[in-house]
């Protein structure tokens, strides 16, 4: 875990394009403490995109992306979808598998990582739409959670197929119209989160990501508890403004107005023991951490 | 021995793989030119020809030498500066070397920036931006080398020439394999030793790429 093993040769230092150095540079990797707030302060992981003005999607992506606590060691597992646009621009290695697989290319390549690397902590993170999660790929979804792989799956919840138009998708609400699904949405929402936790996820958590601070934590504990001890799911509300029929300043108040204690998206957290048990653990080790941090400069 | 030779193109928009077409590769100590096998320093001197001759002699290190995985990659990227070096001092007036990096192979969107880097995924466009009649590719994994080696092939003029660290490039118009610290300063060697002794082609219809 060191920003040391990403380096430019210095040879070729000065032909290397200026986003490179400033990531070799300014970057956060091997940063313990890194998160939401370095954005702005220093190089962020993700280069420009192609998302929509305003789009959730894109600040999702950023905050997670400054959140991850091991970024250097960590792979993320992509599928088909708005996420497969901005990967490309991403300085986190990244699988894009075939629609729907992603838990299934993630259970193989966390397996192959532990053999490959024993001796190494590499996280696993799949990120995929609701429809690869939910739909085309519940299978596989549920599958790698039954066996209890120790990976992370974060779902992006915008309720629709935004990519290819706006059609019906099994996390849309119900009675909901979209452009390609006209006649309204005949049954509930998925409560995927719930069969998540009923699957053996030992960390599930339902937001929006209104608040940098919140992504950051869960998605921490979401990695650490995979890590450590079993399959985590996180289902974040990332809207998509232009099949809502918002505007690009809107996407924010949309998250707001649903995260409300009786909304769909009011904040939902399932711990299991052990993963409770965990957590505890690292916060009694980051108080020490931080109170010795705190004693060396006092003496310095 | 297949008929078929690996020429610069501009072949046709999806141009066959060469392997398909029956080249081979060259065993150690041996190269290929045009999918023709030929011992290893007949392939210095067709290199050092082709960069001596073109307008716009380019290097495009990949990252297995961009970035200090470990000290032999190091060690290349000073090699290949020096290759770099050494065609700057050797070519004539009117003839632009090149230095340009594939840090990585990401399919950058919305575009790159052709002046400044390559990318495996669109080659041509810094072949044609900066009008590249010569390329030599090292440091780049095979897979993302041979798409590149193709697309260039395909819709370009340019002439490539792979310093392959593994066993060679059927899709390169001249490859060598087992690339190594040595075999690139022997290169260099090369273009010093045949310095003054080619004719540029500066004012050949052949010269810059075309699509």
């Amino acid at each position: 875990m060191s920003k040391e093993r990403i380096q430019i040769s210095e040879a070729l230092y000065d032909i290397m394009p200026s986003d490179y150095q400033d990531l070799v540079k300014n970057a956060t990797y091997g940063k313990e403490d890194r998160g939401w707030k370095d954005i702005g302060n220093t190089k962020e992981l993700i280069e420009q995109h192609s998302l929509c003005a305003g789009c959730p999607e894109s600040m999702a992506f950023r905050y997670i992306l400054a959140s991850l606590p091991n970024p250097e060691d960590t792979v993320m597992v992509g599928s088909t979808g708005c996420t497969s646009l901005v990967f490309p621009m991403v300085a986190v290695h990244n699988i894009h598998s075939l629609f729907g697989n992603q838990n299934a290319i993630a259970s193989g390549l966390k397996r192959a990582l532990s053999v490959r690397f024993p001796g190494r902590v590499k996280d696993v993170v799949v990120l995929a739409g609701d429809g690869a999660t939910v739909d085309i790929g519940l299978d596989m979804t549920l599958q790698a959670w039954f066996r209890q792989e120790k990976f992370t799956t974060i779902c992006f919840d915008n309720e629709l197929y935004a990519n290819t138009g706006g059609q019906e998708s099994g996390l849309m609400q119900k009675g909901f119209v979209a452009k390609m699904a006209p006649v309204g949405k005949l049954f509930d929402k998925v409560r995927l989160p719930e069969i998540a936790r009923e699957s053996g996820c030992h960390y599930v958590v339902n937001c929006t990501v209104s608040k940098p601070s919140l992504v950051e934590k869960v998605i921490r504990n979401a990695v650490h508890i995979a890590r450590e001890i079993g399959p985590t799911y996180l289902q974040l509300y990332t809207p998509c403004i232009l099949e809502i029929g918002k505007n690009s300043m809107e996407g924010l108040q949309e998250m707001r107005d649903s995260e409300k204690p009786t909304e769909r998206f009011a904040y939902k957290e399932y711990i299991s023991e052990p993963a409770k048990q965990l957590l505890a653990e690292l916060a009694a080790k980051d108080k020490e951490r931080k109170a010795a941090a705190k004693q060396l400069a006092g003496q310095a | 021995m297949s008929q078929y030779r690996v020429l610069p193109g501009p072949e046709h928009f999806l141009p066959p793989a060469a392997a398909s077409m029956g080249i081979y590769l060259p065993n150690p100590g041996e190269a290929h030119i045009n999918g023709v096998i030929v011992p290893e320093d007949k392939a210095y001197e067709e290199a050092a020809k082709q960069f001596l001759m073109a307008k716009v002699p380019t290097i495009f290190p990949g990252p297995l030498v961009l970035w200090a995985w470990n000290e032999k990659a190091a060690k290349k990227a000073t090699a290949v500066r020096h290759l770099y070096n050494t065609l700057k001092e050797c070519v004539q007036p009117g003839q632009k070397p090149m230095l340009i990096p594939m840090p990585d192979y990401r399919p950058k969107y919305p575009k790159i920036n052709p002046e400044v880097e390559i990318n495996p995924n669109h080659p041509n466009l810094t072949i044609w931006h900066n009008k590249i009649d010569c390329c030599m590719f090292i440091g780049v994994h095979c897979h993302q080398a041979n798409l590149s080696l193709k697309i260039i092939r395909g819709g370009t003029s340019c002439y490539t020439i792979a310093m392959c660290a593994q066993a060679g490039h059927e899709d390169a118009m001249l490859s060598f394999r087992d690339a190594s610290v040595e075999k690139i300063m022997k290169l260099a060697d090369w273009v010093r030793k045949l310095k003054g002794t080619v004719q540029p082609r500066l004012t050949s219809a052949k010269s810059g790429a075309s699509n």
